[in-house]
């Protein structure tokens, strides 16, 4: 194994795009080095992004939206009051990842490049319409987040490309997200579904929403029926229903030793209730 | 409950410091995987991936080609014609013509460092005939199921018996329809509980070294060195005395680590490999695969009510597995567990041991009690709800006591269940308000407690401090115990007095820490050693006196004279008598051994409120009690921490913990991620209450407190989740889905 730690992005995707065996990018090493110790992926090149100046920075965009560094840290964005003011929804997600210890160095982009169905920051930054910055051998070029993932473990990065940052809009007035898993137990569990809701509001009506599952598919899923169901309604009780309906109807979960299809149906629905009146109260919080 | 200075005594129920907490805060302490020898070389477990296969061939050409390997062992390396559980032993250390289950030894390799050890076993080369495998016990027993091995059954086992079946055995009292027909309610009821694994946090450990002249030191992470020495010198062939064992600190066992799973290995490759010595350390994956899980258990409970809660007949059929060999599953202690509690006129049990293509079962805490009680418990609640009446008011009705002849067989000592039901109907937590959505359950529990082999050996220092060697490994704080109980007897300081656990050469043969049994028997031999020592010590000053020893008595700490006719001379403290021991008669030590059998059963009592999400079926432990016997708490501390740990264990086991294995027979959640132990964040502080009906057959009347913890929860769980959602979950574990869908299914 030959671990690389480059100095700035460009030789970062040099030197992967230059590799022709088994290579991974080396973020928090939260999934990487656990694969590693457990036998399952033994790279042939390791390539730490972690010596990369610029990548550890969460910055405010012009447009007002964020820019967050590959190498930003779970705890980095928790302890972000604007971003946390912003974009709740998305740092409760990256910030259920693990523990303590693991959120010390847990990544946005690891959780989303380890292509994982159940990765619990990936609904939360669809939901919130994220996108990611993609340099690769070819140049740079901005992706949606739910374009990332291809299936389990899969990702539709090319051979070289790495992710540089995550980019959220802004938030504008009168909106909010959420991000709602269910575990069997309270902490370092995998989810058996999750749901990340993202809407804004005029007075008290929904005008725009995005309903992003996980762990209920191959892939995240975004989709578009569940915020239509919710979309110029106040969330009162049938839209709700309709919400619930519509996610279970998009869900295609399988069984597996974390919970059986039937349980994740049912439970995606009840998830996206909850989880849409969090994100509706924090509108209304906002609003205030 | 505060529970500080009971009975008058000195030391005995106060909370000092363990010896072994400050070596263990700091990182000091060495466990298994720790010890580390020159010239030590790691080895690593080639396993079956398979459920069930013949083994065809073995070659280990490339693994012993690659650069750092010294040695492969496979089956053929071992002796052979050993018999009974000496040769399940063996067996299961290293498969020989047929792999049992996933996870099952298959070879061995020794290498100049872990890395290669383990890329070694990958290049060695195992032939499989995949067969077809069974892992459900109902499954196992039925007509068709693939037979793990023929001729397994022992000639207890009644004709037309599927040969997976190998065991039967049925015993009771009075007479079952004459009981039947008293009762005013007679129910019946199946239950299903999962395995589940000990869940220790230090992995199976050890270091060994054996040369050409079968002479072997083992350092092992091990409940019980003495086994480790008799088992791993059975499966290797070699005398028992060649071995010498040092047990390590332990990260916990619950009965897993009083056997053995690869600890010859490491001796065989030691040899094999010149006589280098060999660490050999599990990770947790091959923990879960591969060593004692419990048995898992399929059980049929009949039982007869009077209206007024009367118990007037009680049946139960169990059956378990435990692995693919005789002997492994507790259905014997299940079945006397089952209706431990009750004074029960008539009574019946008849229990099945089914073989299936699991891991080896091991003892884990109270073995065969908590499955028994999930069924008997949960029956005898649905029976109380069914007939109005209140549980604890018919526990206590029905409450075994002094003199009662137990559903098992004995008669009863003393116990202390009615006092434990007591103490728990007076507890604030029966008068907490319940929300929508939660429900309280109680239970009882039980275990027996044990005794067995013991030896132990005390000695006065030159200063009068005194050493105490043991052979019970300190799991639970015995450390501390055995220290009080021995400065209380010869009335000096607790932190004059240290406890050593010492190896296979020091002592007499000791039994492992389990049964609850190490401050019970060591704590008794350590007191009557501290009396030996004491006759002794008052001799010595009987002789500089020069009166009778007779006249001499011991107090405090130093001897005097017994009255005033023996004549008025300052005391002889122990200190004083130490220093002069060279030149009085030599050195002044005392020792004791003894098969123990006066050790006194423990019951317990547990409460707990649930909240069940309607939506999701998750279960919320909002509040835990816990009330049990201790008989005298020596450590109270450590006492409450055994309380507290079983409910934890249970709690993980009613909830969320079981083995899942795939269609291919392969265990699929190897990991504890998806082996799903509680977290702490998961438990709210367990509240305990400590009894105290003194244990006659003790000195300072200890009974154990180690196993009957885990024995109530399940059952207790299982009655608030239907007192929460009325919905009677029949099954372990009762994990959301499971839950979720007998919710819905009620519509
Ligand atoms: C104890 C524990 C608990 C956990 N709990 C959770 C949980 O609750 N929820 C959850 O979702 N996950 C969980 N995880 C998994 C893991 O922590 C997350 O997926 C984490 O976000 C990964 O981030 P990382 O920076 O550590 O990734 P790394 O391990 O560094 O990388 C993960 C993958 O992403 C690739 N990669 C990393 N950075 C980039 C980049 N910039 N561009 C392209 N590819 C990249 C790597 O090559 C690798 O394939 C847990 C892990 C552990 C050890």
């Amino acid at each position: 194994m030959r671990y690389h730690a480059p100095s700035s992005v460009a030789e970062a995707v040099k030197l992967a795009a230059g590799t022709t065996g088994i290579t991974r990018f080396l973020s928090g090493g939260t999934d990487v080095l656990v694969q590693l110790r457990a036998g399952m992926v033994t790279p042939d090149d390791l390539i730490d992004l972690k010596k990369i100046p610029g990548l550890h920075d969460i910055t405010k965009t012009a447009d007002g939206g964020w820019r967050i560094g590959a190498t930003v840290s779970g705890a980095e964005m928790r302890r972000h009051a604007a971003l946390c003011a912003d974009w709740p929804g998305v740092v409760e997600g990256m910030n259920l990842v693990g523990s303590t210890q693991v959120q010390g160095r847990a990544t946005l982009a690891g959780n989303l490049c380890n292509g994982s169905p159940a990765a619990d920051s990936v609904p939360g930054m669809v939901a919130a319409g994220a996108r990611v910055v993609v340099t690769g051998p070819n140049g740079t070029r901005d992706v949606a987040v739910e374009d990332i993932p291809a299936g389990p473990g899969r990702t539709k990065l090319q051979p070289g490309e790495m992710i540089e940052a995550v980019l959220l809009p802004p938030r504008g007035t009168q909106g909010g997200d959420a991000y709602l898993r269910f575990i069997p137990r309270t902490e370092m569990d995998i989810a058996v579904v999750g749901v990340g809701i993202s809407l804004t509001l005029d007075g008290d009506k929904v005008v725009s929403a995005r309903v992003s599952l996980g762990a209920v598919a191959p892939t995240v899923l975004l989709v578009d029926a569940a915020a239509k169901a919710i979309i110029g309604t106040t969330l009162d009780e049938a839209a709700l229903a309709a919400l619930a309906t519509a996610v279970r109807a998009a869900a295609t979960p399988i069984s597996d030793k974390r919970g059986t299809a039937e349980f994740r149906k049912e439970v995606v629905g009840v998830l996206a209730g909850r989880a849409a009146r969090i994100a509706y109260d924090r509108a209304k919080g906002a609003a205030k | 409950m505060a529970k500080d200075q009971t009975q008058g005594y000195r030391l005995i129920g106060t909370r000092p410091d363990r010896p072994d907490g400050l070596d263990k805060v700091t990182g000091r302490a060495r466990y298994g995987a720790d010890i580390s020898a020159p010239g030590m070389l790691h080895a690593a477990v080639v396993r079956s991936p398979h459920a069930h296969a013949k083994i065809l061939k073995i070659d280990a050409t490339k693994a012993l080609a690659l650069p750092g390997v010294k040695a492969v062992i496979t089956r053929a390396d071992l002796p052979t014609g050993l018999t009974g559980e000496d040769w399940n032993l063996q067996e299961n250390t290293l498969a020989g013509e047929k792999a049992l289950y996933d996870g099952h030894a298959v070879a061995a390799v020794a290498a100049t460092t872990k890395l290669i050890a383990q890329d070694a076993a990958k290049l060695v080369e195992v032939t499989y005939e995949v067969l077809p495998h069974v892992t459900d016990v109902d499954a196992a027993m039925a007509p068709g199921a693939p037979v793990i091995r023929e001729g397994a059954a022992d000639h207890s086992v009644p004709e037309g018996m599927h040969p997976n079946v190998v065991r039967y055995m049925d015993f009771g009292h009075g007479d079952m329809d004459a009981g039947f027909a008293a009762a005013d309610l007679v129910r019946e009821q199946s239950y299903k509980t999962e395995a589940t694994h000990q869940g220790y946090i230090e992995p199976h450990a050890c270091m060994a070294q054996m040369g050409a002249d079968d002479r072997g030191e083992m350092w092992v992470c091990t409940q019980g060195h003495w086994y480790i020495r008799r088992m791993t010198s059975a499966v290797l062939g070699i005398d028992a005395a060649k071995l010498r064992v040092t047990p390590s600190e332990i990260g916990g066992g619950f009965g897993g680590k009083t056997t053995i799973f690869m600890e010859p290995l490491a001796l065989a490759l030691s040899q094999k490999a010149g006589g280098r010595p060999v660490k050999l350390v599990m990770s947790r994956s091959e923990v879960l695969r591969a060593t004692g899980p419990t048995a898992s258990a399929s059980m049929d409970v009949k039982l007869g009510l009077k209206k007024d809660g009367t118990i007037t007949a009680a049946q139960v059929k169990f059956r378990m597995q435990g692995g693919p060999y005789i002997g492994s599953s507790p259905v014997g202690e299940a079945l006397s567990c089952a209706f431990a509690c009750y004074d029960v006129p008539n009574v019946m049990h008849e229990g099945y041991e089914v073989l299936a293509n699991r891991p080896k079962a091991a003892a884990y805490r109270a073995p065969g009690s908590p499955m028994a009680a999930f069924a008997t418990e949960s029956l005898l609640d649905e029976m109380c709800r069914e007939l109005g009446l209140d549980p604890l008011k018919v526990r206590l009705k029905n409450a075994a006591k002094e003199g009662t002849k137990s559903s098992y067989g004995p008669t009863y000592n003393r116990i202390g269940l009615v006092e434990s039901l007591e103490a728990t109907m007076a507890h604030k937590n029966l008068l907490a308000p319940l929300g929508p959505n939660q429900g309280r359950g109680v239970a009882s529990g039980f275990w027996f407690n044990w005794g067995g082999e013991t030896s132990v050996s005390l000695c006065i220092g030159e200063d009068g401090t005194v050493t105490v060697s043991v052979g019970t490994p300190d799991i639970g704080g015995s450390r501390a115990s055995i220290a009080l109980m021995t400065a209380e007897c010869l009335g000096i300081a607790y932190d004059k007095v240290r406890v050593n656990i010492v190896e296979t050469g020091a002592l007499g043969v000791n039994e492992p820490t389990h049964g609850s049994r190490a401050t019970f028997a060591s704590g008794l031999a350590a007191v009557e050693a501290a009396k030996q020592a004491m006759a002794e010590m008052c001799r010595r000053a009987a002789a500089e006196w020069d009166i009778d020893a007779e006249a001499v008595e011991w107090r405090d700490g130093a001897a005097h004279p017994a009255g005033p006719n023996a004549g008025k001379f300052p005391p002889l403290s122990i200190g004083e008598i130490g220093a002069k021991m060279g030149g009085t008669g030599g050195p002044i030590s005392g020792h004791h051994e003894v098969t123990a059998t006066t050790h006194g059963a423990s019951f317990g009592v547990h409460v707990v409120d649930v909240e069940v999400d309607p939506e999701t079926g998750r279960t919320t432990i909002l509040r835990y009690l816990v009330v049990q016997d201790a008989g005298t708490a020596i450590h109270p501390a450590y006492v409450e921490g055994q309380y507290q740990g079983g409910a934890a264990q249970g709690i993980g086991w009613a909830l969320n913990e079981e083995y899942v294995y795939g269609a291919d027979g392969r265990l699929q959640n190897t990991v504890f991620l998806d082996y799903r132990v509680p977290v702490a964040s998961d438990l709210p502080m367990i509240d305990t209450v400590i009894v105290e009906v003194p244990n006659p057959g003790h000195p300072y009347g200890v009974r154990g407190v180690g196993e009957t913890g885990i024995t109530p929860p399940l059952p207790a769980i299982a009655n608030a989740i239907h007192a929460a959602t009325g919905k009677r979950i029949r099954s372990l574990p009762m994990s959301p889905s499971k839950v979720l869908a007998a919710i819905k299914a009620q519509g």
